[in-house]
């Protein structure tokens, strides 16, 4: 395989990482920057991330982000499972086409469209509009993206397995728990984590659903990217990319860790 | 079913196995009805109501929009009701022809951004497939990990660069290659550069996938028998790949047509695309049902694409089975 690694492909690699990693990188490197003008060094300084933390309207932003963040990944992850475990296990049922149409769907809708239809929901059934809404539109996009990822899991999942469980006398509920979940609980995670990411990156559709009092991190940043670029927001996305980086190495460490682990047990069990 | 079988024999009481059988009968309903109502209220009765609004007309009001097709005045005034349904909205849209040129730049956009991550994405994907199998799994990693930043900031970024003060031209007055700023900011190339950048995941990712799979003696045999490596590429690894390329295609396509962050930040106002169209219609004009039908238009527009897309999809589900 090596040899036919050609210099071409490296070449290409290369490139096509540098293209990807760049722009984030001198963006973070940018937010240390002293000078006012986000594109002209002026030393390093920390002083963007100071002002930061005293800009009271940032701050809140961020803090109604991480809550819709998390209430609205934890219910993408439930609906989304029994979405996934809907679509791999049910083959035959009145209305399965739709079903699958509507999880499949909106991944790829614009989101300009899912955003107006869910605000004129909204409107339609005279919910006020704020966290509530924003929290709910994230679940149902959310969920598609949960459903897809925790499917891709329980399609090469051994179900013989469950059938096993079964035979020993585990109602469904107690198997589902007990051998199902644990399974496939790295995909569940990752689920998680991607409904997550989503909802804090989401701008329009949080922008149609969104009343007053409940504006997000992606919403403020919007609005003053539209006055400007400044350092501050610089700073700003520095910090939500960290979280996100520590968030994903800490899940690949555990996924490693448990991986291994899984792979002891199967030697010790083969050890007998 | 055969779990159940063997339940009710080794409990001998057939009223246990019925229990059994009953609850596992409601737990599946279960299963099945509650993402199943979510996803019927929250997404696809959200669109009738989009196409409903689309026919009302724009009132001084909040909601702004003159109520249509309810059942206040019961089941007579509902069909009442669709007599005074207009289509003013949509004429609206073929008479400007602002809406409509909109609707091609926007596919014109799509298509070649399309193109462009294609043939930029391919040679990564192809390069990553080809890969020693010990570094592929942090390759993939290294592709997917942009993918959880910000979609925003990671627009936001080019802003930087591509200004006419920006690093791109800073480096290029420096090398010497140019002597004037380019203009790249606030023009189609901008939006091109954008959608390429935010998209090229979502085409690597299914063009490695199946790569990945392919047998590469098929090459070898071809380039033994005496077969240019061009022409090994555009008869056999090409051809292999294409579920990639339309899974690939379709996934960078469809959003792309509808995007508005790329245009808005990128493009500059100058440029006309359809979600930023439908966005200003929504937040400057307050024109509720113009926007309603500016949605329904662009969702008829994409209904094809959706249907492939979904459609691959369920073989690939079929397939993993």
């Amino acid at each position: 395989m090596n040899a036919t690694w050609s210099r071409f492909n490296i070449t290409s690699i290369v490139l096509g990482f540098a293209f990807l990693y760049l722009p984030i990188v001198l963006l973070i490197v940018f937010s240390f920057n002293e000078s006012k003008l986000v594109t002209v060094w002026g030393g390093f300084s920390t002083k963007w991330y100071v002002s930061l933390f005293h800009n009271q309207g940032l701050m809140d932003a961020t803090w109604v982000t991480a809550r819709v963040g998390v209430i609205s990944a934890t219910v993408a992850t439930v609906l989304g499972t029994l979405a996934a475990i809907t679509l791999t296990r049910y083959t035959r049922f009145r209305g399965r086409l739709l079903f699958s149409g509507m999880v499949f769907a909106p991944l790829v809708m614009p989101e300009v469209i899912t955003g107006l239809s869910l605000l004129l929901l909204f409107v339609a059934v005279g919910f006020d509009r704020g966290f509530f809404t924003v929290t709910l539109a994230h679940i149902t996009f959310t969920m598609c993206f949960v459903a897809v990822v925790v499917q891709s899991r329980l399609v090469t999942f051994d179900r013989s397995l469950e059938e096993a469980a079964m035979d020993l006398g585990a109602p469904p509920v107690k198997t589902f728990f007990q051998i199902t979940l644990p399974v496939i609980l790295p995909a569940i995670i990752s689920g998680w984590m991607l409904a997550f990411t989503l909802s804090l990156d989401d701008l329009v559709i949080a922008s149609f659903t969104s009343g007053p009092g409940a504006t997000t991190l992606p919403m403020k940043i919007y609005s003053q990217v539209r006055l400007g670029v400044t350092p501050e927001i610089n700073a700003a996305c520095t910090i939500l990319i960290a979280v996100v980086a520590v968030g994903v190495i800490i899940a690949s460490i555990a996924n490693k860790r448990r991986e291994i682990q899984r792979q002891l047990d199967e030697q010790a069990a083969q050890r007998g | 079913m055969t779990h159940i079988a063997a339940t009710a024999s080794s409990s001998t009481q057939p009223a246990e196995a019925l229990l059994t059988t009953l609850a596992k009968g409601f737990v599946n309903r279960l299963v099945i009805i509650i993402p199943y109502l979510w996803l019927l209220f929250f997404f696809l009765v959200p669109f009738i109501i989009v196409f409903k609004i689309s026919l009302s007309q724009t009132a001084i009001s909040m909601p702004p929009y003159t109520p249509v097709l309810d059942f206040k005045d019961g089941v007579a005034g509902f069909f009442a009701g669709f007599r005074a349904l207009n289509f003013d909205n949509y004429t609206w849209l073929t008479q400007d022809a602002l809406y409509f040129n909109a609707y091609v730049t926007s596919l014109i956009i799509a298509g070649i951004s399309t193109i462009l991550t294609l043939i930029v994405g391919y040679p990564i994907a192809y390069g990553m497939a080809r890969a020693p199998a010990t570094i592929r799994p942090t390759l993939l990693m290294l592709v997917i990990l942009p993918f959880w930043t910000s979609f925003l900031i990671r627009v936001y970024a080019w802003i930087g660069i591509l200004k006419p003060e920006g690093l791109l031209n800073q480096v290029l007055l420096a090398t010497g290659l140019i002597s004037q700023p380019l203009v790249i900011l606030n023009t189609y190339t901008a939006i091109f550069i954008g959608i390429v950048y935010s998209y090229l995941p979502f085409m690597v990712l299914p063009l490695y996938s199946s790569l990945e799979k392919m047998d590469y003696s098929l090459i070898e045999a071809a380039q033994d028998l005496g077969c240019p490596p061009t022409g090994a590429f555009w008869k056999i690894t090409f051809p292999l790949s294409l579920p990639g390329v339309v899974a690939g295609c379709l996934l960078v396509f469809i959003p792309a047509v509808g995007e508005f962050v790329i245009p808005d930040l990128l493009g500059g106002s100058q440029t006309l695309m359809i979600g930023k169209t439908l966005w200003n219609e929504f937040f400057s004009n307050r024109d509720w049902p113009v926007s309603s039908a500016v949605a329904v238009i662009l969702l008829l527009v994409l209904t094809i694409p959706i249907m492939f897309f979904q459609q691959a999809q369920a073989k690939a589900q079929e397939q993993g089975r």
